[in-house]
């Protein structure tokens, strides 16, 4: 059975595209994209006011560059101290979700519905409350970013197999040793899908805030370029924006690399 | 029923119940001496591993007691080995380091766990294993680095609940005699829980055949031991002996 599965899994990622295919055709589809915009711009087809056209895009970040720069340093410590803390108590969250059951009761509907409550909404009371600086730019990203690690760990907690627990138990272990070498390594994975959300939400959560009401960061300069209509500028930050969470993602999924060694095993074997 | 002295593990009227109120045995007693192999084979669903969940200290019994080396373990975990059909080894830790794992857990430090684990990769049929991932081992070899885990729990009595179930037909008897000659060098005590008549007789110094059906409201209780007679030498399989046994073991399973 084990061997007819894994023999599957081969078969499947034998038809599946070559490396080079997997680069070489996206990168074509967006350079044909950026072409058919540049010359929509270039021919007048679509006016300039209201679609600046890439290469101006590009000018206006290069211009901009140092300014874009200093903006974009606030946003990203912003999100660091958001993430960092949201993390944390995403995980003391989790971990007193998983181990008593009438905590898991009570706040788990609270949480899901604390999630639909759009930041847009309540950016503008964390400044009322908190002012213009720091604080209320890292309290919003701590909202978002706290759910999906939360979600993700819980659930990785209870995929655990039962009958591993068992076997810890007739070892002697305690519940913390159960903890650390089984409910832990197992929630590792789904922490990391968690995380690389959790990842995405902190920039774009950073960017909100500041929009809302803030002296820097890239949200702060976005209003700015706006009010000036300055349209290629705006494109140009949200490019830095994207590169951030982008280069974000890949910090955690170089995180679970490094963290994780034994997937790769898998990985690589399912690839022979 | 009196127990010898010379009995590792001994079951004594054991009555068990997943909730309370449904029983699942009723007075099932067994015992294995050092060195044996005794197997229970049942029905699916007539409580093979409760009882074993029981012998093991997992679950407490409505009655009965369960003796190791005459001493009364009933409801306590830790002081028996218990290994699954399925290798349970920690995906996340090296064959080395699943195998060090119960002297981890006793805090022992990995060094020392490390030295004790090592030469015993040789015995276990692992040698060059130790740095690899549990997904890079084949079948079998994942389920002799449970063994060796098992072992390394430090106990002399060993409970197996279909260890070679999953494993494909030669590996199956491979793993079976290796474990039993194994065992026997090493003086454990197994109790081993199979559906598998051929395995049952194949392994077994003593066989419980467990009749019952629980969910139908009839507890499980011992129905007939069988002690296979097993020639010193020659295919034991292709024996008139094996018959006897295999035959009255059938039967048991049939009234």
């Amino acid at each position: 059975m084990k061997a007819l599965e894994s023999e599957h899994i081969s078969s499947t990622h034998a038809r599946q595209p070559s490396r080079l295919r997997r680069v070489v055709v996206p990168v074509v589809a967006l350079a044909a994209l950026l072409a058919v915009w540049e010359l929509a711009c270039d021919t007048g087809l679509v006016p300039a006011f209201m679609l600046p056209s890439p290469l101006s895009v590009a000018r206006s970040l290069f211009a901009d560059l140092s300014l874009i720069a200093q903006h974009s340093l606030t946003t990203l410590v912003e999100a660091a101290y958001g993430l960092v803390i949201g993390v944390l108590v995403g995980f003391v969250f989790a971990l007193l979700m998983d181990r008593f059951e009438t905590f898991y009761l009570a706040f788990e509907p609270l949480m899901t519905v604390s999630q639909t409550i759009p930041t847009i909404a309540i950016a503008p009371l964390l400044v009322l409350w908190f002012g213009y600086g720091l604080a209320p730019k890292v309290v919003l990203i701590v909202l978002t970013t706290f759910f999906p690690v939360t979600v993700s760990l819980v659930s990785g907690f209870r995929s655990v197999d039962p009958d591993m627990v068992d076997l810890m138990r007739t070892m002697g272990a305690s519940r913390l040793q159960i903890f650390r070498y089984v409910k832990l390594p197992a929630a590792a994975e789904q922490l990391f899908s968690g995380l690389r959300i959790s990842a995405t939400y902190a920039i774009v959560g950073a960017v909100i805030a500041e929009w809302l009401g803030g002296t820097s960061g890239l949200g702060v300069y976005m209003t700015r370029v706006r009010k000036s209509f300055s349209y290629d500028k705006m494109f140009a930050s949200i490019l830095v924006i994207s590169g951030l969470s982008l280069a974000l993602m890949r910090l955690v999924d170089l995180l679970e690399h490094v963290t994780m060694p034994w997937k790769r095993a898998e990985r690589s074997k399912n690839h022979d | 029923m009196s127990m010898g002295a010379e009995q590792a593990l001994a079951a004594e009227g054991l009555t068990l119940s997943w909730d309370g109120q449904t029983l699942v045995t009723r007075d099932v007693s067994l015992e294995v001496a050092a060195g044996q192999v005794v197997c229970l084979v049942g029905k699916s669903g007539c409580g093979k591993t409760t009882i074993l969940h029981a012998l093991a200290g997992l679950t407490t019994p409505v009655a009965g007691r369960v003796l190791l080396h005459g001493k009364d373990v009933t409801g306590k975990p830790g002081s028996v080995s218990y290994m699954l059909q399925k290798d349970l080894l920690l995906p996340h830790l090296t064959i080395m380091d699943n195998a060090c794992l119960p002297l981890v857990i006793a805090g022992r430090s990995k060094e020392e766990a490390r030295a004790q684990a090592a030469p015993l990769f040789a015995r276990f049929g692992l040698e060059g294993t130790e740095r690899s991932w549990p997904s890079q081992l084949s079948g079998g070899m994942r389920q002799r680095a449970a063994f060796m885990r098992t072992y390394l729990m430090g106990n002399d009595v060993v409970l197996l609940d279909e260890p070679f179930s999953a494993l494909d037909a030669i590996t199956r008897g491979e793993m079976r005699s290796w474990y039993c000659q194994m065992s026997h060098e090493l003086g454990l005590a197994s109790v081993v829980i199979t559906h598998d008549v051929d395995e049952a007789v194949l392994m077994a110094d003593r066989i419980y055949v467990l009749v019952g059906a629980p969910a139908a409201g009839v507890p499980t209780t011992v129905g007939t031991v069988v002690t296979p007679e097993r020639p010193a030498a020659g295919d034991f399989s292709l024996t008139e002996e094996y018959l006897v046994a295999k035959r009255a073991v059938l039967a048991a399973l049939d009234r």
